[in-house]
């Protein structure tokens, strides 16, 4: 790891080892032995064999465990016995490549529903990308919940389209009364086939690809693509750029805090938090298309750097919003915190322990809101966060006051660093041309979007395309937090407990 | 409580003609024409059910910003409901993804007739950055009958208003 005395990006320590298939199981037994975190899981068919990589985390330092099996449709140990949360990236794998993992105490099928059969594998090179069947795809309902038993004891389907105006999934409640026993969550409505359609891509068709893996965090998705694509070419963003990207990501977070806010109040009926907290997010989004060119700033960062530059007035605008928008939570946040039935709703409500969050490799605010004290942009700091002092909020108890706690702390701290990157907005060029990598260069891109760490895999095949796209939404964890916090709490209380979490499906299904 | 008041006092009214865009109508004049529309021929009320058919989620924001109090869309006479069976007009993003294919058409057929389909988005148009493939049915009109398309990543609120207006305007006897 080294400063470059230009201020260039801080390397940050990535480890790369290779295993063979049948000590794939030991990897896990190892990391958990260690304490690592485990950080995701993909797949590739290269030349009909199976490469399979695992991302392990520790102190800021980041493993990818490889191994390369021999065909292509390798049977490996699971990680399941030591980490939960890898069953759902497994059988996703097994949906979309036919790896076999065994040792898994839940083997049902995960993204795939009816689109295509179990004996097809779309993200085999040889898959095509427009798929076998054209025919109309029949509703999924063979798929086999958890089945509730006992008197007095009832499910409650809901979705996949659900009441209001948001993503599509399915929520199956077991519940006694108006206690919830059990739920179990059904995802895979929005796939899309993200992965498969960014194969042979150009850089600049990747990035716009990833600012739409989940709409809700544009910059971030797209960050960690151009930083993947930019370590395998072996890039350096120009200083001016990179600060402009932190910018970008800070009111990200600051925006969407303020809808999630917002939102979280209206779920519990307190109209008044709703309207305001929503005033103050569409004002933040005004000003993002009047500075960046775009409400929510997509396509805004891009391979090399960002476009387009800030406006000559947009480092004085941007200050100047700070202030008036602490100002105005200043006051909005003590209204909230001293009305009692509001903090009664949120309280104790949702609770997720820290051990249940550290077990499932929960990522950001919910993390954070139950302990979990790792913030990239602390811990791998990345440029230009390696030369800011970047303060991270947290909270113990676990439950939606909490979440909503570090969001309100979260957002003072982005309107701190916003404030430092302006001030001292280095000039220069803000996009440097690309140089093509050569083929077979990879890279792993980390950074800390609004809802935790996002991970994005890139590897390039011949002539600046695309070979592989993986990116690594934190919903994927959190989603599995929400099964967890949501036992015991009232059937009502469902829709607070699931915004104050707010997964992506999108960024999930892929 | 008084702070409370205090607040409402003080920040009071934003629903307002803040937004001003070249090339179209601007926010107070769409607002003054959806209503007689809406009026004329909604009989003041234009009931719509979104439905996120594969979306990134982007389109959905921008809708949802529709009832932030800047647009209050409400005041128009439009609002969401939860049920495709009371709407009269279906919003759907996304490209479709196959995994929502049987979902969206249920909830097509579930609307009253005369019913009323907006594409919304890029996605929705054509299917956008995800276009067709193994799992995305590509553009809406692909799945269900289309009577307008409202393009836009993602289009903006106001360009959602102006879509819903220009739609009503062809598609309704005035
Ligand atoms: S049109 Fe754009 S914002 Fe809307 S769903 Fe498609 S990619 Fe997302």
């Amino acid at each position: 790891m080294a400063v470059r005395a230009s201020g260039q990006p801080v390397r940050v320590s990535q480890y790369r080892l290779s295993v063979a298939p049948e000590e794939w199981g030991r990897v896990a037994e190892e990391a958990a032995h260690v304490g690592l975190r485990w950080g995701g899981l993909w797949a590739e068919d290269r030349d009909a064999r199976i490469e399979l990589t695992v991302v392990l985390e520790q102190c800021g330092i980041y493993l990818m465990v490889r191994t390369r099996t021999t065909d292509l449709a390798p049977s490996v140990a699971s990680h399941t016995a030591y980490y939960p949360a890898a069953g759902r990236f497994e059988r996703r794998l097994t949906d979309l490549f036919g790896i076999t993992f065994r040792g898994q105490a839940d083997s049902r099928r995960w993204i795939r529903h009816l689109a295509w059969s179990e004996n097809e594998f779309p993200l085999r090179k040889a898959y095509s990308l427009v798929g076998h069947d054209g025919a109309a795809v029949r509703p999924d309902s063979g798929y086999p919940f958890l089945e509730a038993q006992g008197a007095g004891v009832y499910e409650i389907p809901v979705g996949p389209i659900h009441a209001g105006i948001i993503e599509p999934g399915h929520f199956r409640f077991q519940a006694v009364g108006e206690s919830i026993l059990n739920l179990e969550v059904r995802l895979g409505y929005v796939h899309k086939g993200i992965e498969k359609t960014a194969e042979g891509r150009d850089p600049d068709g990747l990035a716009r690809l990833a600012g739409r893996v989940s709409g809700d965090a544009t910059v971030a998705h797209t960050w960690a693509a151009c930083m993947a694509m930019e370590r395998a070419a072996g890039i350096e963003v120009p200083v001016r750029a990179l600060a402009l990207r932190a910018i970008l990501a800070e009111r990200e977070r600051i925006s969407n805090h303020l809808g999630d806010i917002g939102s979280i109040c209206g779920d519990v009926g307190f109209a008044f938090g709703q309207y305001q907290f929503g005033r103050l997010r569409e004002r933040c989004l005004r000003l993002h298309a009047e500075l960046f060119g775009h409400r929510l700033a997509m396509d805004t960062v891009v391979p090399g750097g960002v476009q387009p530059d800030l406006p000559t007035d947009g480092a004085h605008r941007l200050l100047e919003d700070g202030i008036e928008l602490r100002q105005e939570l200043e006051e909005l946040n003590a209204i909230l915190s001293e009305n009692s039935s509001l903090q009664d709703r949120w309280c104790m409500t949702g609770i997720l322990p820290t051990e249940t969050a550290r077990m499932l490799g929960v990522l950001g605010y919910v993390a954070r809101a139950s302990g979990v004290d790792f913030d990239l942009r602390r811990d791998v700091p990345y440029a230009p966060y390696d030369t800011l002092k970047v303060r991270v909020p947290i909270a113990t108890v676990g439950d939606v006051a909490a979440r909503v706690r570090v969001r309100q702390e979260e957002i003072d701290v982005a309107l701190g660093l916003i404030d430092e990157l302006v001030s001292v907005l280095p000039g220069g060029p803000c996009r440097v041309p690309w140089s093509v990598p050569a083929s077979d260069a990879e890279g792993l891109g980390c950074v800390e979007g609004w809802r935790g760490e996002h991970l994005a895999y890139v590897r390039f095949g011949p002539d600046n395309t695309i070979a592989r796209y993986y990116p690594r939404d934190p919903s994927v964890f959190n989603w599995q937090a929400l099964e967890k916090l949501i036992i015991g709490n009232i059937v009502p209380d469902f829709p607070v407990c699931n915004k104050s979490l707010n997964g992506s499906y999108s960024g999930h299904d892929l | 409580m008084f702070r409370l008041l205090n607040k409402i006092h003080r920040v009071g009214g934003v629903s307002e003609p803040l937004v001003q865009e070249s090339g179209g109508l601007a926010f107070e004049a769409v607002g003054a024409r959806l209503r007689e529309a809406v009026g004329q021929r909604f009989r003041g009320s234009l009931a719509i059910r979104e439905v996120d058919a594969g979306s990134c989620n982007g389109c959905e924001l921008e809708i949802h910003a529709l009832n932030n109090v800047y647009y209050s869309i409400e005041r128009y006479g439009i609002h969401f409901v939860a049920s495709p069976r009371h709407a009269d007009l279906l919003l759907v993003t996304g490209p479709v993804s196959r995994h929502m294919q049987a979902a969206l058409l249920s909830a097509y057929v579930a609307m009253p007739e005369p019913k009323l389909v907006l594409a919304i988005g890029n996605c929705g148009a054509d299917g956008g950055e995800f276009g067709t493939s193994y799992a995305s049915c590509g553009a809406v009109q692909n799945v269900i009958p289309v009577d307008g398309i409202i393009r836009g990543c993602p289009p903006t609120p106001l360009a959602l208003m102006r879509g819903i207006l220009s739609l009503i305007d062809r598609k309704t006897p005035g």
